[in-house]
């Protein structure tokens, strides 16, 4: 008899499946990871069960103590001892580790709060664990690693039989991960069931009794984790041909257009967390250098320590064309010939309620426009071109942004940047969340614009993706620098065990 | 894409269809909001019109009714850029009659003159901004703290050096920006002059076309669009000049709403704060310096403030300690009234101009009509959620 039993899940988005029939056991006691590439289906098989996505909106039958579960919200699955903790922590700053534990259901009589049994109570718990903790002290003044112990407080303060863990080391230093491990282990000697997402292999080959593989939202197999080595895991986790979707590149290398020594970033909440550790990489016009790695492997902390505009500490240093260079701030990148497709277009790359105009001019605006008067017949001219050359479909480039589809909203991003005339550019997740002919469409235009000259810096999260555009790649694990490879050796196995850092 | 080619004169010609369409079918929003409120004031003229006998639309009331809106109206040209920029100021009214202290006391106490008072009515009202500017953007005080803050501090500033009297001014000249009005002739010169600038940016609009390879210039067509703007401005100057001519203010206040006008429309700067209102995280990694930018309007927001303060104050011919009090509530209901989001990004000055004119109307027909002081604020603080909640409400459909 199983804790928990998930048979055939099926779960749809609008002209994705993202799960495909996933089945899925846990045993008391057990400590069961989850693995896979990112997008393959693992937080989305969380969500369906912790009742985020609520019964209906998926098939297949969730059985907890062999009872089949109907959970119509997170309250229900909480009800049913499943507890879960996300990636992003769900505690609120201001108030007190106690507030914190008992949010929602503090013990209380006509709604008055009794605070002594609530610290009574929170200081029991956190004794239980270890934790020394003060349960009176706020939790913006803890550490981000004391942080994640608190909401694993607060998930068994509700007596929890299913923990779900998501990448919980993340954020985590060494030692503090030591500490977590020690408490789950306790846990489980307790009889809690855990279900543990990591991309960190080490990890997961050090607390697991078995290991299942996802893949494009299918069980590939699960695994006795005695059984089976990390290089059989990354081959489960990879097994995909690259598809012929990417153009074959054909690109003629000239000098070096950016050149990038010792760069270290530090986490903006957590400043003693070093996210990228001593990296150094050049990239030559005409080449697209492609940089690999998995959730929270510094990517994105890397491009934008170079591009001036990390918010936390950063130090490295820069040669633009030969040259040392300094950059303080974006505009200093922009006017040194960097441009910077950032992730996230409706976070990070557009005003949405702006027209495509408006977006595609901004980053340029002086140049293109005018340095301080405007010439909107000058700035539709400019925008004109990669409207054209990018396929950007809209009625009009006074068409509003936020009302166009992924694809093209990417296309408006990067037309933003291509109007800068950029000497190297660096393109971020390029492709995230858009659909395949748009995709096929910026692997063409990343293709052209190498061979146009241009240096090419591609963070993306998608393997295939980096291996079939790349000249060159380099993997980072955890910071680090783990691996490069050239085009002809680079193998999806190659390149997954350095980004699990093995 | 050259100049001149084929295609970009097909592509061109395609832009210009769709910017018809979107004004003929469908309306911008912000445009149709525009026409919205000009039927509002309308509503609002007629029925005053009429509940008063026919005393509210005559050249003298609005004549009075121009002028008791200037003060507010500069105010909210300043404001409306520093919401559209995401930002608040609750100091204005504070810091109008600090200003307005300053050049009081520059004039009659230590007798500077009045080029001096002047200067430093609108010098101080920049070095406050400025100051307001860096607590915000660069210490990361968030501006409603800040500028609330200033509310109290400049009030308590005026207080301090009026040594809480009321210091009149004698200097006639000093009292003419807020009393005088153009002499009929003037009036005529200036609007000469306007429709003559209304008619060159036609011409400029219509030549660009023709320099950029767009095609044909299309003088009569520019022409035609220009008959509006000449014919408000001939109706403008016949309705002041059959009372006293154009008062100072209202024309110091034209200048201020065009010269606002122009920077949101038309300049980087204006382009800057929309970006940074809209989406800070974007505009920041579009290489946009959004403290500098954020110091910048705050600064030009205490400028107007002087000036406001100058009109203000030479108005009512004393600096008191409570002038000013309450302005900011006035100027923040003129942009909202406009348009503004609160949340940034979004506000025209042209919206700001025209919820000042509102906001004047109903006090300056409702005191026409001997409505009791309590039921007019009664009135127009429900006026001024009626209209946001209608917005948002047309928001939601859309």
């Amino acid at each position: 008899m199983s804790l928990l039993e998930m048979r055939n899940i099926v779960k749809e988005f609008p002209g994705v499946r993202a799960l495909d029939g996933v089945s899925f056991t846990l045993d008391r006691g057990e400590f069961h990871a989850l693995v896979g590439e990112n997008g393959a289906g693992k937080s989305t098989l969380m969500k369906v069960l912790s009742g985020v996505y609520p019964e209906g909106t998926f098939e297949g039958d969730i059985l907890v103590d062999d009872q089949p579960s109907h959970f119509k919200g997170i309250r229900d699955s909480e009800a049913a001892g499943i507890a879960i903790i996300f990636q992003e922590l769900s505690l609120v700053k201001e108030l007190t580790v106690g507030e914190n534990i008992f949010l929602g259901k503090e013990p209380s009589k006509f709604g008055v709060i009794n605070w002594s049994e609530l610290y009574h109570k929170a200081s029991n718990l956190l004794r239980d664990l270890r934790l020394p903790i003060d349960p009176r002290v706020k939790v913006g003044s803890l550490g981000i690693g004391q942080q994640q112990l608190v909401e694993i407080a607060k998930a068994l303060s509700q007596d929890a039989k299913i923990l779900v863990l998501d990448e919980p080391t993340a954020a985590l230093t060494e030692s503090e991960v030591e500490t977590l491990f020690g408490i789950l282990r306790d846990l489980l000697a307790r009889g809690v069931g855990m279900i543990y997402i990591s991309h960190k292999l080490d990890e997961v080959f050090e607390m697991s009794d078995r290991i299942t593989v996802l893949r494009d939202g299918k069980t590939v197999s699960t695994h006795q984790a005695k059984e089976i080595t990390k290089d059989g895991i990354i081959a489960a986790m990879v097994g995909r041909e690259v598809g012929d979707i990417f153009p074959i590149p054909d690109h003629k290398l000239g000098e070096v257009a950016l050149k990038i020594t010792g760069l270290t970033a530090f986490s903006i909440d957590n400043p003693d967390k070093k996210l990228v550790d001593g990296v150094s990489f050049e990239v030559k016009q005409g080449e697209v250098l492609g940089i690999a790695g998995l959730m929270g492997a510094g990517r994105s902390e890397l491009l934008m320590s170079i591009f001036g505009a990390w918010q936390g500490g950063f130090s490295r240093s820069i040669e633009i064309g030969g040259r040392p260079a300094t950059i303080s701030s974006p505009s200093d990148a922009i006017s040194k010939g960097v441009g910077f497709v950032t992730e996230d277009r409706k976070r990070f790359g557009l005003i949405l309620e702006q027209t495509i105009l408006d977006n595609m001019t901004l980053a340029g605006l002086q140049k293109i426009s005018g340095r301080f008067v405007t010439n909107r017949t000058r700035e539709t001219m400019a925008a004109k071109g990669p409207m054209r050359s990018l396929r950007i479909k809209a009625n009009s480039p006074l068409t509003v942004a936020g009302t166009l589809s992924g694809g093209n909203q990417q296309k408006v991003v990067l037309g933003k940047w291509l109007l800068t005339n950029p000497k190297v550019l660096f393109l971020d997740e390029p492709t995230r969340g858009i659909d395949v002919g748009a995709k096929q469409e910026i692997y063409a235009e990343i293709n052209k614009l190498a061979k146009e000259g241009l240096a090419i810096v591609l963070v993306s999260s998608e393997l295939p993706e980096v291996l079939g555009l790349s000249d060159r790649i380099i993997v980072l694990h955890e910071g680090r620098m783990t691996g490069e490879f050239t085009r002809s050796e680079a193998t999806p196995e190659k390149v997954m065990s350095a980004a699990t850092g093995h | 894409m050259k100049p001149g080619s084929i295609e970009t004169i097909v592509f061109w010609h395609k832009f210009n269809l769709h910017m018809e369409e979107t004004k003929t079918s469908r309306f911008s929003a912000t445009a149709l909001r525009a026409y919205i409120m000009i039927a509002v004031l309308g509503l609002i003229w007629a029925y005053f019109h009429w509940a008063t006998d026919s005393i509210f639309l005559t050249p003298r009331n609005l004549s009075n009714l121009m002028t008791q809106m200037s003060v507010t109206a500069i105010l909210a040209v300043g404001m409306l850029m520093v919401i559209v920029s995401g930002n608040i100021d609750l100091s204005v009214g504070s810091v109008l009659g600090f200003a307005g202290g300053v050049a009081a006391y520059s004039i009659t106490m230590l007798e500077l003159g009045l080029p001096v008072s002047i200067v430093a009515a609108i010098a101080i009202g920049i070095v406050i901004g400025i100051f307001h500017g860096v607590l915000t953007a660069y210490l990361n005080i968030p501006a409603f703290i800040v500028t609330l803050g200033g509310l109290l501090a400049w009030r308590g500033a005026v207080k301090w050096l009026l040594g809480g009297n009321t210091v009149p001014i004698s200097n006639d000249t000093f009292k003419a920006i807020g009393n005088e009005n153009l002499p009929a002739m003037i009036g005529w010169v200036l609007a000469a002059l306007a429709i003559a600038f209304v008619l060159l940016m036609a011409y400029r609009k219509a030549r660009s076309v023709k320099d950029y390879g767009l095609g044909e210039a299309n003088y009569t067509g520019e022409l035609l669009k220009s008959i509006i703007p000449i014919g408000g401005i001939i109706a403008f100057i016949i309705v002041m000049n059959s009372y006293q001519g154009v008062p100072i203010p209202v024309l110091i206040l034209v200048v201020v709403a065009l010269f606002g006008a122009f920077l949101t429309n038309s300049t980087t700067f204006g382009r800057y704060l929309y970006a940074i209102g809209g989406n800070a995280d974007a505009a920041r990694l579009s290489g946009i310096n959004n403290k500098l930018n954020i110091l910048k309007v705050y600064g030009l927001l205490g400028a107007l403030t002087g000036v406001a303060a100058l009109i203000f104050t030479a108005r009512v011919g004393s600096a008191a300690p409570d002038a000013g009090v309450l302005k900011e509530l006035d100027a923040i209901a003129a942009c909202v009234i406009g348009g503004a989001s609160l949340m940034g990004g979004r506000g025209t000055i042209f919206g700001a101009c025209l919820g000042a004119l509102i906001m004047a109307s109903l006090d300056n027909g409702m005191s026409l009509l001997n409505v009791r002081d309590f039921m007019q604020d009664i009135i127009k603080g429900s006026i001024l959620v009626a209209a946001v909640g209608l917005d948002m409400m047309g928001r939601k459909q859309s």
